[in-house]
């Protein structure tokens, strides 16, 4: 900025245009990533977590066609594009039929499985090594743009957004397949009453939102290095665009997709460390500023569609579960006892993974709030822990912990009490987002990367059985005391709210301080498991903010079953296990976990655990 | 029924945890965690380099008198957290007698305050933060590979022999990253006050938008830039940095730069006359040395790279540590690794008492391009010994004990 400043004017001119013009290439295959994503979104509901494995597979199909195959470039861009288009019907047809009209969280979820899949597949198919992608031939050169040299490549780049989206809105409004898009995308239901083959519809509109994505990452073969983790930092950009333009428009996704390659082309320049924070800093304001984003609308019909309530624990269950439950906190007690030290370090660990998945499954079952966030309370607690096991005694480092984790998430549920669906799902990504970023950024404070070391509690607390004990007897309380709360107006509050939320607030029920007070509750939980994870493991870092362990998160959730208050507990249990037992196998463990992931959202589509209320 | 059998699966799994105890007749086993999952295209070779050096060892009678060293090896996909869970499983149920291994920097950290915590002897054999060995030093924890001080120091003095002033410098925005720069920013001002640091740029590691970051630093106009991007950001840089003149007329000088790992992947856009740190595998002529690229070569049909050296030295250090150290108790093998020497193929390596440090040093020289290949040329090799601080600057350094 100094150094931009102490230029002349003319020269300052021709830095702005030529930043620009960088911001814009970047963001065209951008936009055709999340052009796609918006497309399925819009007309079915689907939020499509492999959309950026999709995106990478299109590059590496590509770069096999031009670097193994000999195929021209130019020829080999569309060919991939159609590759990846067949790809996503296959994906469509195979995995996610069975899955709509469930949960509408269940379809991340089985995409997410195919992320787990690919990233280990992926090196397996293409090799571990990078690959730099081959240049487009005709292009490789450099154009003198005020007085610089743009690649001419770049220029192209440019155009092909503009001209994608041409295309696309002339399909929409000039045909009638478009139509019936269009008419979906409204009303899906309307749509289907009308004698619109959804299953057609929806496989086609996959294909094409895939093939989209596959385009992109084909076009974006010259200017990028090819690697096996280019999907998770894609699609994170992807939602981010999706969402700031609107969710389901795509003259939104175009102009967001600008937005967010040129305000990062001037980001590094004025403020270069903030390159981890500049994408979440500008979603966060625009949906803040406009929760629907720049172009949605606010409520889209059929957008929440609870299917499936959770009652009370252990309703429907009879008096027998009850005696089960004490024989099994009995029985884990006794473990205590028993266990080898490495055994009771994964009962805690899987305590911990209980207490955060019950936080979560407060939020998403009883309250109907989706966070892909829900890591910022856990991290929240930790790093409130460790910040003040520094210079406290753990006990109290952990109220600590678990009071900023409450407050923070009080806090934000004050900003969010009116927000819904996915919108309020990405805001709560950015808020977990910003928190990483400051994790990291701030190293004066938290020891950047290097996070907080030497956590260890006091004596006896500090072997494997003492903190087991500790972990055991707090998780028993926190799901005791939850067990009693949502027995009480408050939880049925929570859940008329997201039944009829209308209907709920002209009862006067109070929805917005049910909704603050969950993610308060909520908040304390998963700071408690935050704090007891630090104190764990001895250290704290930024990672503890990461996306994967939002996923986690839900996983565990949907993997248990969200229409039953235990369902978090199996889920968070079984993954905890099933995870640690894998990765100490085989370095393939991702595979083996997204590939039973799979099969058991197709066997089991409602989770582990059922709702043995029958609903309501 | 299938809810069942997965509830019987799950509890089978969990009874099987606790079983599994060493004994003393077995195979000294050593725990090794990395991240393979993650960053295979370094990790991945280096497991060949210690793959090759325990079946070297294994073939000549073992460690220990005649037991078998076998490594356990883990994937930390990453993250500390996952690493952690693998040394507890590692230490706790496989039995290991130590710990080794790790890649990133703070996954490095995170294992020596676990290994110092329980009492287990930790070799890092890759993760470049100096607070390994000085801030964040501990009595449990050495390191082998030359860290970030000591392959910053080694191009300083390079970088200050230039006429350049006015620097630029690029790093990923982590620990090792911002380590390397605030290292090269304090040597190269003490050797040369003259210079000026006129542009940083920061970017995300693995996410680097090299378009628009090639063109701040080219608005800077610096004389020279020092670069710390590596992997999938480094082509990235390489290829934007060269199409839009970046380079032209300015002097790079490039940390790793020159590792096979790293320099194989640029091909023929390897730009030339960029001073690095590296590893000339191919040009190296001693008689271990080229015992080594061959039997390694023989064994897996490709050629090493920097992570298979640190991986077989690795493995030769582990034996001898367990030879000198006569025990498998973690007090024998700390006075053990305490100025222990082992010969390397690439010559002697001894752990420096004073920090833990090993004298591992680096390859210093210019990238060129050889029949479109990259390659490292005017190279010669500065020994980690005579770059380190010596022993009273670095207790300063350390933690009081």
């Amino acid at each position: 900025m100094i150094a931009a400043n102490a230029l002349p004017h003319a020269e300052r001119m021709d830095f702005i245009v030529i930043q620009a013009l960088n911001g814009l290439a970047g963001a065209s295959s951008l936009f055709l990533v999340a052009a796609g994503l918006s497309l399925i979104f819009g007309v079915s509901r689907v939020v499509n977590f492999a959309h950026g494995t999709v995106f990478m597979v299109g590059a590496y199909l590509a770069w096999t066609l031009i670097g193994r195959l000999g195929v021209n470039f130019w020829l080999a861009a569309p060919l991939a594009a159609l590759a990846t288009a067949a790809l996503g019907g296959a994906i469509e047809v195979l995995v996610l039929r069975r899955l709509y009209g469930r949960h509408e969280l269940l379809p991340l979820l089985a995409t997410f499985a195919l992320v787990l899949v690919a990233h280990d597949l992926v090196p397996l198919i293409w090799g571990a090594q990078d690959i730099i992608g081959p240049r487009a031939p005709g292009l490789t050169g450099a154009v003198a743009v005020a007085g610089r040299l743009l690649p001419s490549y770049d220029l192209f780049l440019i155009l092909v957004a503009p001209v994608v989206l041409a295309g696309l809105w002339l399909m929409l409004n000039r045909t009638r397949f478009g139509r019936i898009v269009r008419a979906a995308t409204e009303d899906p239901e309307m749509a289907a009453a009308l004698g619109i083959r959804q299953d057609r519809l929806f496989t086609t509109v996959f294909m094409l939102g895939c093939g989209l994505a596959g385009l992109g990452g084909a076009l974006r073969l010259p200017r990028e290095t090819l690697h096996h983790s280019l999907d998770t930092q894609v699609i994170v950009s992807a939602f981010v665009v999706v969402v700031i333009g609107g969710m389901g428009s795509l003259g939104g996704a175009f102009v967001a997709s600008a937005i967010v390659g040129v305000v990062s082309a001037f980001g590094i320049v004025v403020w270069p460390q903030g390159t981890l924070a500049m994408l979440f800093v500008i979603m966060a304001v625009v949906l803040v500023a406009r929760p629907q984003g720049l172009f949605g609308r606010p409520a889209l019909p059929g957008a929440h569609r609870p299917l499936a309530l959770p009652s009370p624990p252990l309703a429907g269950y009879g008096r027998k579960a009850e005696l089960g439950v004490l024989g099994g906190v009995a029985a884990l007690g006794a473990f205590g006892f028993v266990g080898s030290p490495f055994a009771l370090d994964v009962a805690t660990q899987a305590l911990i993974a209980v207490l955060f998945a019950v936080s979560l499954h407060l939020l998403i079952g009883w309250a109907g709030l989706i966070s892909f966030g829900h890591t910022a309370l856990f991290g929240l607690g930790a790093y409130g822990a460790a910040l003040l096991g520094q210079h406290l005694p753990f006990g109290l480092a952990m109220v600590g912990g678990v009071a900023v984790a409450a407050l923070g998430a009080a806090a934000f549920g004050v900003l969010v009490r009116r927000m819904k669906g996915v919108y309020l799902a990405m805001l709560t990504l950015a808020f977990s987002q910003l928190l990483f970023a400051t994790a990291f950024q701030w190293v004066s404070l938290t020891g950047g990367d290097n996070g907080i070391l030497g956590l260890w509690p006091d004596p006896p607390w500090d072997t494997a059985g003492g903190w087991y004990a500790l972990t055991l007897c707090l998780s028993v309380l926190c799901l005791v005391g939850l067990a009693y709360l949502y027995r009480t107006p408050f939880a049925y509050t929570l859940r008329a709210a997201q039944d009829s939320e209308a209907r709920a607030r002209a009862d006067a029920l109070p929805v917005d301080g049910s909704r603050i007070l969950a993610f308060a509750v909520s908040g304390a939980v998963a700071g408690l498991a935050g704090a007891l994870l630090v104190f764990l493991k001895g250290s704290a870092f930024p990672s503890l903010f990461a996306v994967q362990q939002s996923v986690d998160g839900l996983v565990m959730v949907l993997l248990g079953g969200i229409a039953n208050p235990l369902g978090p507990v199996a889920g968070a249990v079984a993954y905890t296990l099933g995870v640690t037992v894998i990765a100490t196998l085989t370095p393939s463990w991702h595979m083996i976990v997204g590939a039973a992931i799979l099969v058991l959202t197709q066997a089991l589509p409602g989770g582990l655990l059922r709702n043995r209320a029958g609903g309501v | 029924m299938s809810r069942r059998l997965l509830a019987a699966a799950f509890t089978a799994v969990f009874a099987a945890l606790p079983l599994a105890s060493a004994h003393a007749a077995e195979p000294v086993k050593v725990g090794e965690i990395n991240s393979y999952s993650r960053i295979p295209a370094f990790t991945l070779p280096y497991r060949n380099g210690w793959e090759l050096a325990v079946e070297q060892i294994n073939a000549k009678g073992g460690v220990l008198g005649g037991r078998k060293l076998e490594i356990v090896a883990r994937d930390d996909a990453g993250t500390p957290e996952q690493a952690l869970t693998a040394a507890n499983e590692l230490v706790r149920r496989e039995g290991v007698v130590m710990l080794a291994g790790t890649y990133l920097s703070n996954v490095g950290l995170a294992v020596s305050d676990y290994a110092a915590k329980r009492g287990v002897v930790f070799l890092a054999s890759e993760p470049l933060t100096d607070a390994l060995t000085w801030s964040n030093g501990n009595t449990e924890t050495f390191r082998l590979r030359p860290s970030t001080y000591v392959q910053t120091a080694i191009l300083v003095r390079e970088a200050a022999k230039l006429p350049a002033k006015r620097w630029a410098t690029i790093a990923p925005n982590y620990e090792y990253g911002q380590a390397a720069v605030r290292n090269f920013k304090e040597l190269l001002k003490a050797a040369r006050p003259d210079v000026e640091f006129v542009a940083e740029q920061w970017p995300a590691q693995f996410g680097l938008d090299a378009g628009p970051t090639v063109e701040a630093l080219e608005q800077a106009k610096p004389d020279a830039i020092f670069n710390v991007t590596f992997s999938s950001d480094l082509s990235k840089f390489v290829r934007e940095g060269t199409a839009r003149g970046l380079f032209k007329n300015r002097t790079v000088v490039s940390l790793l730069t020159g590792e096979p790992d790293y320099l194989v992947p640029l091909g023929a856009e390897t730009p030339e006359g960029w001073i690095v740190t590296g590893y000339p595998w191919d040009a190296i002529e001693s008689p271990e040395h080229k015992a080594y690229v061959k039997a390694y070569q023989d064994k897996f049909h490709e050629n090493p790279t920097m992570g298979s050296l640190v991986g077989y030295n690795m493995g030769l250090a582990i034996k001898a540590t367990l030879d000198r150290a006569g025990s498998t108790k973690s007090a024998d093998l700390i006075k053990a690794l305490e100025g222990l020497k082992f010969a390397a193929p690439t010559g002697e390596i001894t752990f420096r008492a004073s920090d833990h440090q090993s004298t591992m040093g680096a390859w210093v020289g210019k990238t060129a391009l050889v029949d479109g290949k990259g390659k490292m040329v005017d190279w010669r090799y500065v020994d980690g010994a005579d770059v380190l601080p010596d022993a009273a600057a670095v207790k300063a350094l350390r933690p009081a004990k």
